[in-house]
């Protein structure tokens, strides 16, 4: 068994703050993709949560604060989580929730230490 | 009460004490002392009351002999200057003077005290089960042997090792240090939740000393609460946990021993009493910050009080279970979870889910896909559930599931009937 790093990222850009209702309704399907794979017992970390805004440092050392209107992308959020393979991590993966709020994945396999490309 | 009826009646509520208290005075070196001073005095009273009587105060009666007792052994065995002195020299010289408390605070004092020595980790969890029946709960080595259906002999050695392991460790028995409750605790309360399981879901017919199990898990789950000290937001979960599954207690087995389902319960045999307790401990439970598996088991327990299938009910169930696994995995709560999500989102779904679960080897895995395809494909319900007979071992499971094929048999194909 290997552990897989899943990072989900999606664009923030241009968007409104959602209301409570869709901010209820957007929870249920993270709980429900998360309760699926502790189900499976493939969680390999226990879960961490990750305020929103954050900063970042770009190459010039200016610090900007998040939300970010310049940066096309942004993490929502990150996992990892325990799988043979990528074809198994990628299965899993397919599932997110990320995907349907057109997000993406970017999954990253732990290396070990015995580990030759 | 009568004579026959009393004793046993005292031994179990007061042997306990007695040795608790017996136990803090002398230290971990001398348990046996303890108890064969305990086992003594109960010797003598069931002389000395056959003959005599019973006497009009029959606890302080046994508190006074084990006392007279405690002091004749110190003097006779020289144990008081040879061996106990260092401990006992900072209360009194003498033994005449040695002052025997068995006040109701001591005896409390002394039972938490041992609470936490006898579920250290240095010793298996399926060792302090049984050193707590012994010690703590004043069970015979061929009673737990019942509850555990195992022989004495086996019980009888668990108790003996665990003993010596805490001698060679040297375990004290003592208050526990507010530094380290919160540490400890962790092992105190999964001893305290497996004792209750053991009585609670116990495959013995014996229904009386399961019942007997579940209680004594709530009264040390209760003497934890009552401690300032202990009193965590953890303990008060587990006992609102305990509470809700009690409740179900009287409506889950029949006269005959066996085991009614859920769904088949008799919502009027629910113990309403132990609900609203369950209710009182769980809200005492959400003060702080702290979210342990007790209190979303204790969730899921309190959303079980509603006999009524509705959207609400399943829906916390699903997202109560999806946080217990996220926190703590267990095969038993990753079936329940599929349950629950079939209830929530749908057959279809769960039946997807169930099948990555890799839980090939669990009889519950095939009699929840045979709970998942009913109604959707009964041949291969069927199927499951005949699995699930081949890697049944207990009776009362056999007979429910032989129940569901049965009814499955007759909707598969009428004319068979």
């Amino acid at each position: 068994m290997n552990e897989f790093l899943l990072i989900f990222r999606r664009s923030f850009i241009g968007e409104e703050a959602p209301s409570p209702e869709q901010l209820q309704a957007s929870i249920k399907p993270w709980q429900d993709w998360l309760g699926n794979i502790a189900a499976q017992n493939k969680l390999a970390r226990p879960l961490q949560r990750w305020d929103a805004k954050g900063k970042v440092v770009t190459s010039s050392k200016t610090v900007i604060n998040g939300p970010y209107a310049e940066i096309k992308e942004s993490i929502g959020g990150l996992i990892i989580i325990k799988a043979y393979d990528y074809d198994e991590a990628t299965e899993i993966a397919k599932d997110c929730p990320i995907l349907q709020m057109g997000g993406n994945v970017e999954i990253r396999l732990a290396v070990p230490a015995d580990y030759h490309e | 009460m009568h004579n026959s009826e009393l004793l046993p009646h005292l031994f179990r509520t007061e042997y306990r004490k007695l040795v608790s208290v017996l136990c803090y005075l002398f230290g971990i070196e001398h348990i046996e002392i303890a108890e064969d001073i305990v086992s003594d005095t109960f010797l003598s009273a069931s002389e000395s009351w056959s003959i005599k009587g019973i006497p009009d105060n029959p606890t302080a009666w046994l508190y006074t002999v084990a006392k007279n007792k405690t002091k004749n052994h110190l003097k006779r065995s020289n144990l008081f200057e040879q061996k106990l002195s260092p401990d006992l020299k900072h209360i009194t010289d003498k033994v005449e003077e040695l002052e025997i408390d068995l006040s109701e605070k001591n005896i409390s004092d002394s039972q938490l005290a041992m609470i936490f020595a006898v579920c250290n980790p240095c010793i298996s969890s399926e060792a302090q089960i049984s050193l707590a029946l012994n010690l703590l709960c004043g069970f015979s080595a061929q009673e737990i042997a019942n509850a555990f259906l195992t022989n004495k002999e086996v019980i009888y050695k668990r108790i003996q090792r665990a003993k010596e392991k805490l001698k060679d460790e040297n375990i004290k028995i003592e208050q526990p240090k507010i530094t380290e409750i919160n540490a400890r605790l962790d092992t105190v309360l999964t001893a305290l939740y497996l004792l209750f399981s053991e009585g609670y879901y116990s495959i013995s017919h014996h229904t009386v000393l399961r019942r007997d199990l579940c209680a004594e898990a709530m009264r040390l789950t209760y003497l934890l609460m009552e401690n300032h000290h202990t009193d965590k937001p953890a303990v008060s979960a587990l006992l609102s946990l305990m509470c809700f599954h009690s409740s179900r207690f009287d409506a889950r087995i029949r006269q005959n021993g066996m085991m009614i389902l859920y769904d088949d319960q008799d919502e009027q045999l629910w113990n309403k009493e132990l609900i609203e307790k369950g209710i009182y401990y769980l809200n005492r439970a959400s003060q702080g910050s702290q979210l342990t598996k007790y209190h979303l088991e204790a969730g899921i327990a309190y959303w079980h009080t509603h006999k009524e299938d509705t959207k609400e009910k399943w829906e916390n169930i699903l997202q109560l279970y999806n946080h217990l696994l996220i926190l703590e995995y267990s095969p038993i709560a990753a079936l329940n979870r599929t349950y629950a999500l079939a209830k929530s989102n749908g057959k279809e779904e769960a039946i997807k889910e169930a099948e990555k679960l890799n839980l090939a080897d669990n009889p519950f895995y095939y009699s929840l896909l045979g709970n998942l395809y009913t109604g959707l494909d009964n041949q291969k319900a069927v199927a499951y559930y005949r699995t699930a007979l081949v890697y049944t071992q207990s009776d009362a499971d056999q007979s429910i599931l032989k129940k569901y094929i049965e009814q499955l048999l007759h909707k598969v194909d009428p004319l068979t009937k």
